[in-house]
């Protein structure tokens, strides 16, 4: 059997409130198998960003244990964690991230650099599928909101993660936009063996994943 | 990993070329002026030690004749023989050269003759035709000799002369001169164990301690002193941009530095990366800011050159040298401010979550705490400007009360514009007035450091307005108080001085004689006068402190009246007494204003002046007239006075009035920059922010405002801004223009100026900060108003 590439083992988190720690995640446990597509869906506040968070190691769990490629997340420091992230990990985030001063075919190879796997042709061949061909010379403050997602697509793909994390990924668009996006991000995924962990609001995109878990008082049902 | 990210961190000032440019200029303008100034006053210091090192001046004891003149040869025979180890000095002008003479072999080792270019031997130098100068004084030279002279004189040049000087054989420089006696004799330091005393051997000679002697650089030091302020003035304003700049790059960048995280970046080396940025381009704008100080010293350095010759007469090259002592200290500044400016944003980013709001939050950079802090900081330095005021004692605490009471308002001055604006809004009626306000309030955290620079330099202006202006009205009081005799005549002998004296007695025009000696009084180097009490001492004379039966006293002979510079120096005031010659002790019965004079002076009666010195001859006569042209005519057609001989009072003035303004004319060149540097830290910071306004006003425009009337709106907000600066530059320029002429003059001239106000001037003062406020604001409101509606629907795009 495959060893998976993302595992939870019992993970809680809390966040200071008010009136004391509140708790968004209680016991945790989840795996993801190269290649697999997961669906996280949930009510506002129940906890997926977190989740996502924790998986790339954006925050640290409370408790539990958190593994990468097989590296408990919590035993690492600051810098060997954002090595993982680098290499292994690549957040796709509802509001793009872009870096607004690089152009898009420099977006596109910016974490693939970051992890020394640049590939001018393998930027332009992902450019082709994600019809930003004509749009490599631009900057993103001149691309419409369904071309920066695809651009940051391009950009997590390009850098060739061992798992890929989106952040409701198509929520910022429409439903034509949004449904093509997902088709291209779904083919390419397919193409490099990359697992996807993917939070959603919406039932019928988690339709589309392998899995589909639903988070509620801090647990995965 | 490096690469990528260094060239992500870059590309930031590549899509913000403004940004990139008001860094550099920021940086540029701040180092630009500080290292002018510092290469003036290295300029100015090379000059004095050159002139130290030529001459040896303040390192030996002197022998110099008590009631003025010159030393027979006679008498420096007499001390050679009586055991004294002493060496000949004369020293006379060539036109506007100083020449000195002396004896190579019997000077002291360190004075002249050391200094005379390592190649040349002490054969050459005693050659008997030849000067040795600088090449611009050699030039001078070359004109100014004398027709007579021996076609063999030659003038060898060596640069390590200081600049105005030519050194010379005693034998050389009498002959030049056309005088057969001496100046002053050098007293070597290695003196035999048994000698005669001075007062055995010549009575009429004193020697003068190496240590009493004014020295020309401590004397300039003040001068440097008030340069170097400014300078530092100009660099915290700009320094005020480089901060201001920073903070909004930094701030534009949050949600980058957040992405780079996230894709992996380590915070170490993103922190590290940052630092090199900051490095490089501080380091850019250093060097271009050194290359703008080099063309701003050299700009200036002629009218400093004038200024401090007619002040103090030290005479400073007017030629500009790349000297490291400045160049360094202007890099070392520049790249410090810019990492100081750096270092608290670069703090923040390194304690700011990876999942924090990368919002840009320069709206919210003055939360509630930031406030309370700044608050608490400007109370602390203006409380201890305070306590520097009161209980200060030196020039640097005078300089450091002047800091703490300028940045101190400064800090202030935020706190103080929120409840203005708050007002403004409560009072405000229609919905557009009210938004024009709270917005307005939205917009000072943005701009408070433009702010805060503006009002450093409207307040330097008012403070150096009020000082020059309080300065002039004093000196030309002054001069009519010392200049009353409406013509003044060079006497060429004491038979010449008697027949004048006859002439204008009989004709009933009164004569006032001017008797003066050089001496030593209450330890201090100083000069003694004798004048004739009269009606023009008594009604023009304005003094500081006087008891009512002043002038009474001195023209019996039984009190003196001193500058304000030695009773300051000396420590004494009216009522004390000082010893005016060996045994002779009167009291002070006044104290009188002295400005631009850096050497003390006490006045006695003629009587008294004429017992104590009876062969002192008279040089200069007075004479009050209501013709002084018929009075002059008379002069030279019966009289036989060489029409060059006489001065008018007009003519007289004219000159002092001029070296006055000469001695401002820097001041008032810095003054210039400083406010045109204010002007550019508004501009660049209204420009920074331009961009992100626009989401802000988006809405507005939305909502029915057109982008003509919103700048128009912007223009008007930049106007509200500078006016209620301006309103509170007031009080900070006059507190300044106090520390100036309370204290810092007195710490560094020995005297105090009686400060006037100027209301005409500081209007005219603030239309200029509005003019610039607004045309610094122009170019901004002008981008807005031509805004494409596209860029604004864009907002609204990106916020689906």
């Amino acid at each position: 059997m495959t060893p998976p590439v993302l595992h939870f083992s019992g993970v809680t988190k809390a966040f200071d409130g008010a009136d004391g720690p509140v708790p968004v995640l209680r016991g945790v446990d989840l795996s993801l198998a190269p290649g697999e597509t997961l669906a996280l869906t949930g009510e506002s506040g129940s906890g997926k960003s977190t989740l996502l968070h924790l998986a790339g190691g954006l925050e640290i769990a409370d408790a539990g244990v958190v593994e990468v490629a097989g590296r408990d997340l919590g035993g690492l420091s600051d810098t060997a964690r954002a090595a993982v992230r680098c290499r292994d990990v690549a957040v796709i985030f509802q509001q793009f991230n872009l870096i607004p001063s690089l152009r898009v075919a420099d977006n596109i190879a910016f974490q693939a650099r970051l992890a020394g796997r640049a590939d001018s042709g393998a930027v332009a061949d992902l450019a082709q599928k994600l019809r930003l061909g004509d749009q490599l010379h631009k900057y993103p403050e001149a691309l419409s909101g369904g071309q920066q997602q695809r651009v940051a697509i391009a950009r997590a793909i390009a850098a060739r993660p061992r798992v890929l994390l989106a952040d409701e990924p198509t929520g910022n668009l429409d439903e034509d936009t949004a449904a093509e996006v997902l088709d291209q991000l779904l083919a390419l995924v397919s193409e490099t063996g990359a697992a996807l962990l993917l939070v959603t609001h919406s039932p019928a995109i988690a339709a589309r994943m392998d899995r589909r878990l639903h988070l509620r008082g801090g647990r995965l049902a | 990993m490096t690469r990528a990210c260094l060239a992500a961190l870059l590309s930031h000032w590549r899509r913000n070329p403004l940004q990139l440019f008001a860094f550099l200029a920021g940086l540029a303008l701040a180092t630009g002026l500080w290292s002018g100034v510092q290469a003036i006053n290295a300029e100015a210091r090379a000059s004095y030690d050159a002139a130290a090192a030529t001459l040896g001046d303040g390192q030996f004891d002197q022998i110099l004749p008590r009631a003025g003149g010159a030393i027979a040869q006679s008498d420096f025979v007499a001390l050679r023989r009586a055991g004294w180890r002493v060496s000949p000095v004369i020293e006379g002008r060539l036109s506007d050269v100083r020449l000195v003479g002396f004896d190579p072999l019997s000077a002291p080792a360190g004075f002249g003759v050391g200094q005379v270019g390592d190649g040349v031997d002490l054969g050459a130098f005693l050659n008997p035709g030849q000067l040795f100068a600088n090449a611009a004084t050699a030039a001078q030279l070359r004109v100014d000799m004398p027709a007579d002279m021996p076609a063999d004189m030659t003038v060898v040049i060596d640069p390590a002369i200081a600049p105005g000087i030519a050194l010379g054989d005693i034998g050389v420089v009498q002959r030049l001169l056309g005088r057969d006696d001496l100046s002053r004799l050098l007293v070597r330091p290695d003196q035999p164990m048994q000698r005669p005393a001075l007062t055995d051997i010549a009575p009429h000679l004193r020697q003068q301690g190496a240590d009493q002697r004014v020295d020309i650089g401590e004397l300039t030091k003040s001068f440097q002193l008030n340069l170097t302020a400014f300078g530092l003035l100009s660099f915290a304003v700009g320094l005020f941009i480089v901060y201001s700049t920073i903070g909004l790059a930094f701030e534009q960048r949050r949600r980058m530095v957040r992405t780079l995280r996230a894709l992996g970046v380590p915070l170490p080396r993103l922190i590290g990366l940052m630092v090199v940025e900051v490095l490089l381009l501080a380091f850019a704008g250093a060097v271009l800011g050194i290359a703008l100080g080099y063309v701003v010293a050299a700009l200036l350095l002629p009218d400093v050159a004038v200024t401090l010759r007619g002040l103090y007469g030290a005479e400073v090259s007017g030629t500009l040298q790349f000297r490291v002592s400045w160049w360094g200290s202007g890099m070392a500044m520049a790249v410090l401010g810019a990492v100081a400016a750096a270092g608290v944003r670069l703090w923040r980013i390194a304690r700011m979550p990876l999942l924090a709001s990368a919002r840009p939050r320069a709206w919210a950079m003055t939360s509630g705490r930031a406030q309370f802090v700044q608050g608490l900081v400007a109370a602390l330095l203006l409380v201890g400007a305070g306590g520097l005021a009161l209980v200060g004692d030196g020039l640097m605490a005078g300089f450091a009360l002047l800091g703490f009471f300028l940045i101190g308002a400064a800090l202030l001055l935020p706190l103080l514009l929120r409840p203005v604006l708050t007002l403004a809004e409560g009072a405000a009626r229609t919905p557009v007035a009210r938004w024009f306000w709270a917005d307005t309030r939205q917009q000072l955290p943005g701009l408070s450091l433009a702010l805060m620079a503006l009002l450093l330099a409207i307040s330097a202006n008012i403070g150096v307005a009020t000082m020059v202006s309080s300065f002039r009205l004093t000196f030309v009081a002054f001069l009519d108080q010392r200049l009353a005799a409406e013509l003044y005549v060079e006497v060429e002998d004491q038979a010449q001085a008697a027949l004048i004296e006859a002439e204008m007695a009989a004709r009933g025009t009164t004569v006032l004689p001017l008797l003066a000696v050089e001496a030593e009084m209450a330890g201090l180097p100083a000069r003694l006068f004798g004048v004739r009490v009269g009606p023009t001492y008594r009604d023009n004379w304005v003094f500081l402190d006087a008891e009512p039966d002043a002038w009474d006293r001195v023209s019996a002979g039984t009190a003196a009246v001193t500058n304000e510079q030695l009773a300051r120096r000396a420590g004494l005031w009216v009522g004390d007494r000082i010893e005016i010659a060996p045994g002779i002790e009167l009291p002070i019965a006044a104290v009188v204003a002295d400005y631009g004079n850096p050497r003390g002076q006490v006045i006695v009666g003629e009587a008294l002046f004429r017992e104590l010195y009876p062969d002192m001859p008279v040089h200069q006569l007075g004479l009050r007239t209501q013709d002084p042209a018929g009075l002059r005519h008379i002069l030279i057609s019966e009289l036989g006075v060489a029409d060059a001989a006489i001065t008018d009072q007009a003519a007289l003035k004219a000159f002092s009035l001029q070296v006055f303004e000469r001695t401002f004319a820097v001041t008032a060149a810095l003054n210039v920059l400083t406010l045109a540097v204010a002007g550019f830290a508004m501009l660049m910071s209204l420009l920074t922010l331009a961009d992100l306004r626009v989401p802000q006003l988006a809405p507005v425009w939305a909502l029915g405002l057109t982008r003509r009337r919103i700048g128009q709106l912007e223009l008007l907000r930049v106007v509200v801004f500078a006016a209620v600066v301006c309103l509170f530059a007031l009080p900070v320029g006059l507190g300044l223009a106090w520390v100036l002429l309370a204290v810092i003059n007195v710490e560094a001239f020995g005297w105090r100026l009686p400060m006037f106000l100027f209301p005409g001037d500081y209007a005219r003062l603030g239309v200029y900060a509005m003019l610039a406020a607004v045309a610094a604001a122009a170019w901004p409101a002008w981008r807005l108003m031509r805004t494409p509606p596209g860029a604004l629907l864009k907002v609204f795009a990106h916020e689906r």
